[in-house]
């Protein structure tokens, strides 16, 4: 009999647990979980072979659009690399622009996954007053790059929009108010016994454990690993300012619902630092638009976590090569440990509490005949014309309408 | 310290509050002064360089010559993503970014913006 209750059940790849499609195999005796399988690729979008195609500058606002999240993050890292490669100067004034966004950017970050980790375990009290904060961040990103997401402010060899005084006096108007607030999150965060008992002792990462499975940013720092790009490998102007990692022993999710909002104290800090101190001069140089051959590695603490992108340049306008290791991916190994021997109704907030954007993280996708196990990667063509069979094998066909369409564009 | 119900008194100040969001359309939005929405293009600045072409991320910009020094631009408001480079490449200043952002459009031809030299 004992045998017999054991079962899998697929979680996604289209799930209202998950924001975005990603499967998982879970299998369960009762409501225990005994193991979890977790497949990538299902939000594959060729954004690597894309960028060999484009100019440098086309790929400045393509690899921005990787993460809607942590756009900033993606481009600064990208440029970074470009700009070793090319052996560019950039002025003081850029990377402190540049460390501003970043910061402002890993402000709206937080206090969105704290809106999303209320909803998660149904506090959407939460969701609603932190999302309603969140507010003030988008108008000020607004105000200063031109755009609520996607902000566009960095070029190659600089930052495209400069900063002036006024910008700078609304700016810190707006961190007042966030930081008042911030202050009752984390006094919510301390005392409401929802949040407490909700997330104490669920999805423990012990500290070995995140150590051997790599784990990054936030995840990591809640099973006290201070493993922090910004302080271990300072980029921008981070090496000047004076802040300090935030690391905590819960070694679950209360635990990194802390290190976030704590975090954001600390990115308020940082931010009234760069505004006070912000140098004067130019904000930008002038860069080649062939990039010299050449190779470089470029690290940043977004969000999530570290971010890694590798440029490989070879004199002409195009990158030889991309290659981008989205925060998740180092931590989407460790969703595996946290869910061995739990509840199945922990999983919605064991999976958000790593932050994931799967869209970010997913590389390529594999198909694996189950008859006999053969793997094979499908491009793009062969995908669209197995969607189209598989949906006319079930009586759903799109021709006549698409030719009723046709004619009437 | 534990306290259950740490929000409740927020949640009852709001009662008295008036609602954060806006009824957009029927309450006009401004978007902020340096806002990236729709490009404009003045044709007697274009010199006709085209380098806001080879630089547009997503090819939504054309410039055509339709006679001696007068050029056209369209621009694919579909294709667009309101990036600014075309303004940021282009040496003549004949692009500039606008605060406009009502730009849907019913009909996928109607989407294309067209300016041209008079």
């Amino acid at each position: 009999m004992a045998e017999k209750r054991k079962f899998t059940i697929p979680i996604g790849p289209q799930h209202p647990a998950l924001k975005e499609p990603e499967s998982f195999s879970v299998a369960l005796k009762g409501e225990k979980i005994l193991g979890v399988e977790i497949k990538l690729g299902y939000n594959h979008r060729g954004l690597e072979k894309a960028c060999e195609s484009r100019t440098f500058i086309q790929d400045i606002y393509l690899i921005e659009r990787i993460c809607g999240i942590c756009s900033h993050s993606h481009s600064t890292c990208f440029i970074q690399a470009v700009e070793e490669i090319a052996g560019l100067q950039i002025p003081a004034r850029a990377n402190y622009i540049r460390t501003l966004v970043g910061e402002l950017e890993r402000v709206h970050s937080h206090l969105l996954w704290l809106g999303v980790a209320g909803h998660e375990i149904g506090f959407d009290t939460l969701l609603m007053y932190s999302w309603r904060d969140r507010e003030v961040v988008m108008d000020v990103l607004a105000e200063l790059t031109g755009n609520r997401v996607n902000y566009g402010i960095n070029t190659i060899g600089g930052v495209r929009r400069d900063i002036s005084e006024e910008q700078i006096k609304e700016t810190a108007k707006a961190i007042d108010i966030l930081e008042e607030r911030t202050k009752y999150y984390v006094e919510v965060a301390q005392q409401e016994t929802t949040i407490i008992k909700r997330l104490s002792g669920v999805g423990v990462l012990k500290h070995d454990d995140a150590l051997r499975l790599g784990a990054v940013g936030p995840t990591a720092r809640a099973s006290n690993i201070a493993r922090d790009i910004r302080k271990d490998d300072p980029y921008a102007a981070y090496a000047e300012l004076d802040f300090k990692v935030i690391t905590d022993n819960h070694e679950d999710i209360y635990g990194r619902t802390v290190v976030r909002l704590l975090e954001l104290m600390e990115s308020y800090k940082i931010i009234r630092q760069v505004l006070e101190k912000l140098p004067a001069g130019d904000i930008c140089v002038k860069a080649p638009r062939k990039i010299p051959a050449g190779e470089a590695l470029s690290r940043y603490e977004a969000p999530r976590g570290e971010d890694m992108h590798y440029v490989k340049a070879n004199g002409t306008e195009k990158p030889d090569r991309v290659k981008v290791r989205a925060p998740t991916l180092a931590n989407v190994q460790s969703v595996k440990t946290m869910l061995q021997d739990r509840n199945l109704a922990d999983m919605p907030i064991v999976i958000a509490a790593i932050d994931p954007c799967f869209s970010c993280t997913d590389r390529m996708t594999q198909v694996t005949d189950l008859a006999d196990n053969s793997r094979q990667v499908w491009d793009w063509e062969k995908l669209r014309s197995h969607g189209i069979e598989w949906y006319r094998q079930r009586g759903v066909d799109f021709t006549a309408l698409n030719n009723k369409l046709k004619q009437r564009l | 310290m534990i306290n259950p119900g740490k929000m409740l008194k927020e949640v009852l100040c709001s009662l008295f509050r008036k609602p954060v969001t806006v009824l957009y359309p029927h309450v006009k939005m401004e978007m902020p002064v340096g806002f990236r929405g729709a490009i404009k293009f003045s044709p007697d600045k274009c010199s006709g360089c085209k380098l806001c072409m080879r630089d547009c991320p997503t090819n939504a910009i054309t410039i055509n010559k339709v006679g001696e020094k007068q050029f056209e631009c369209e621009i694919d408001l579909g294709k667009c993503i309101y990036c600014g480079q075309c303004v940021d490449s282009c040496f003549k200043k004949a692009l500039e970014v606008t605060r406009d952002m009502e730009l849907a459009q019913a009909g996928k031809n109607k989407g294309k913006l067209k300016v041209t030299h008079r």
